[in-house]
């Protein structure tokens, strides 16, 4: 069995002793902290830019709540502006409306107390006519012998 | 047949005598040096990018790097990140030394006991030495199990010394016999494959394909086991539970 030829243990040990503390100082000294220090900042940058995402995200939802609000001012304004006209116009059209009521109910009074001056004319007339008639008729038939005063008594008796 | 020990030779490639040490390069070296050229081109290369978002390379190493960090944090905690460059050198070495091993006609330093043994022993000594360290002679009761009745005592506490000092036979040898018997088995497979010939020949051979995945499964499993067992007992030196 080689590995029991005890005249071969001395240059393994010795061999085993350089090439591990050599490789031991290279480890420690150059590959391990080169390695540990390409991972932290790996770490780092994720973390960093994990932190940046997180910031641009509050960012971009206060923006958001920022426009909604803003859009909710400019529809309440819009509200009170469209109100405000409405109402003004309404305003107007109800003092428009009474004014011309109004002269419409002047222009219909005054209509009417034509037509009551004309009506109570016309019945004024009525009884002449119907004077001038009887007086006429009374004429004809019994041949003026009544006087014009007399007629006019017996007509306003008959028509009152 | 070919012997299926003949793979796990150490041949030397450059004698060398050092004050009358035997340190000769040898194929073992050779792969150790190997390993440690790959990891290291692994670890700089792949990471000279420092991209944000990595490459292939650099993937593989960072991967490397979290799971050898969280295996640590897991089993010792915030205390244990002092002992991650160790713990990650281990792993990575014993990984590479393993998986190089799978490579045709390559060398699997990690087949010898002593190698095994060797860096097991370390990870005892210094396991104790911390455990010391941190606690003074109260690392002593780091074999005194809490809640059993008095007179079992004397009967645990050379129970929980023994398995203590038999730490490190059961970690080298866990590893050291894991690969050893892994490649004899393909060697023996492969004998088989040219012992049985064309008609016949395929049945080992498909069972060798099988197998060397199986392998493959164990090289980065024990590198793993070796790996998290250190963990282990380096949260035992420094918390002192059980």
């Amino acid at each position: 069995m080689p590995q029991l030829e005890f005249h071969d243990w001395a240059p393994q040990l010795i061999w085993l002793a350089i090439s591990f503390v050599t490789l031991y100082l290279i480890m420690a000294r150059v590959a391990i902290p080169r390695i540990g220090t390409v991972i932290e900042e790996r770490r780092d940058r994720i973390a960093t830019d994990l932190d940046q995402a997180e910031q641009l995200k509050k960012d971009t939802e206060e923006a958001i709540a920022a426009y909604e609000q803003a859009l909710a001012e400019a529809r309440a304004k819009a509200h009170a502006i469209a109100q405000e006209t409405r109402d003004k116009l309404s305003a107007e059209v109800e003092a428009e409306r009474t004014e011309v009521e109004a002269k419409i109910a002047d222009k219909t009074a005054e209509a009417e107390a034509r037509i009551q001056a004309s009506k109570s004319a016309a019945l004024a007339h009525v009884n002449e006519v119907a004077a001038d008639t009887a007086e006429a008729i009374v004429k004809e038939l019994v041949g003026g012998r009544v006087t014009k005063a007399e007629l006019k008594a017996a007509v306003s008796a008959a028509t009152n | 047949m070919p012997n299926p020990m003949h793979q796990f030779e150490i041949k030397r490639l450059i004698e060398l005598d050092l004050f009358g040490i035997d340190v000769s390069f040898t194929n073992s070296s050779l792969f150790m040096l190997l390993a440690m050229a790959a990891i290291s081109a692994l670890t700089i290369f792949g990471m000279r990018g420092r991209a944000l978002v990595p490459t292939r390379l650099q993937s593989v190493a960072e991967i490397s790097y979290e799971f050898v960090a969280s295996m640590v944090r897991d089993n010792i905690g915030v205390a244990g990140l002092k002992y991650f460059p160790f713990v990650f050198t281990l792993f990575m070495f014993v990984l590479f030394l393993n998986m190089l091993g799978m490579v045709p006609y390559s060398f699997t330093v990690t087949s010898h006991i002593i190698v095994t043994f060797a860096m097991a022993v370390f990870i005892f000594i210094g396991v104790t030495v911390i455990g010391f360290a941190k606690h003074g002679l109260g690392f002593l009761k780091f074999f005194v199990p809490s809640g059993v009745p008095v007179f079992l005592l004397p009967l645990l506490v050379v129970i929980e010394v023994i398995s203590y000092l038999t730490r490190p036979i059961s970690l080298s040898v866990r590893l050291f016999a894991n690969m050893m018997a892994g490649h004899t088995m393909l060697k023996v497979f492969g004998a088989f494959v040219v012992g049985m010939g064309a008609l016949f020949g395929w049945m080992p051979l498909a069972f060798m394909v099988a197998f060397t995945g199986l392998e493959i499964l164990v090289a980065f499993l024990q590198a793993y086991v070796f790996a998290i067992l250190t963990c282990i007992y380096l949260n035992d030196a420094i918390h002192m539970h059980h």
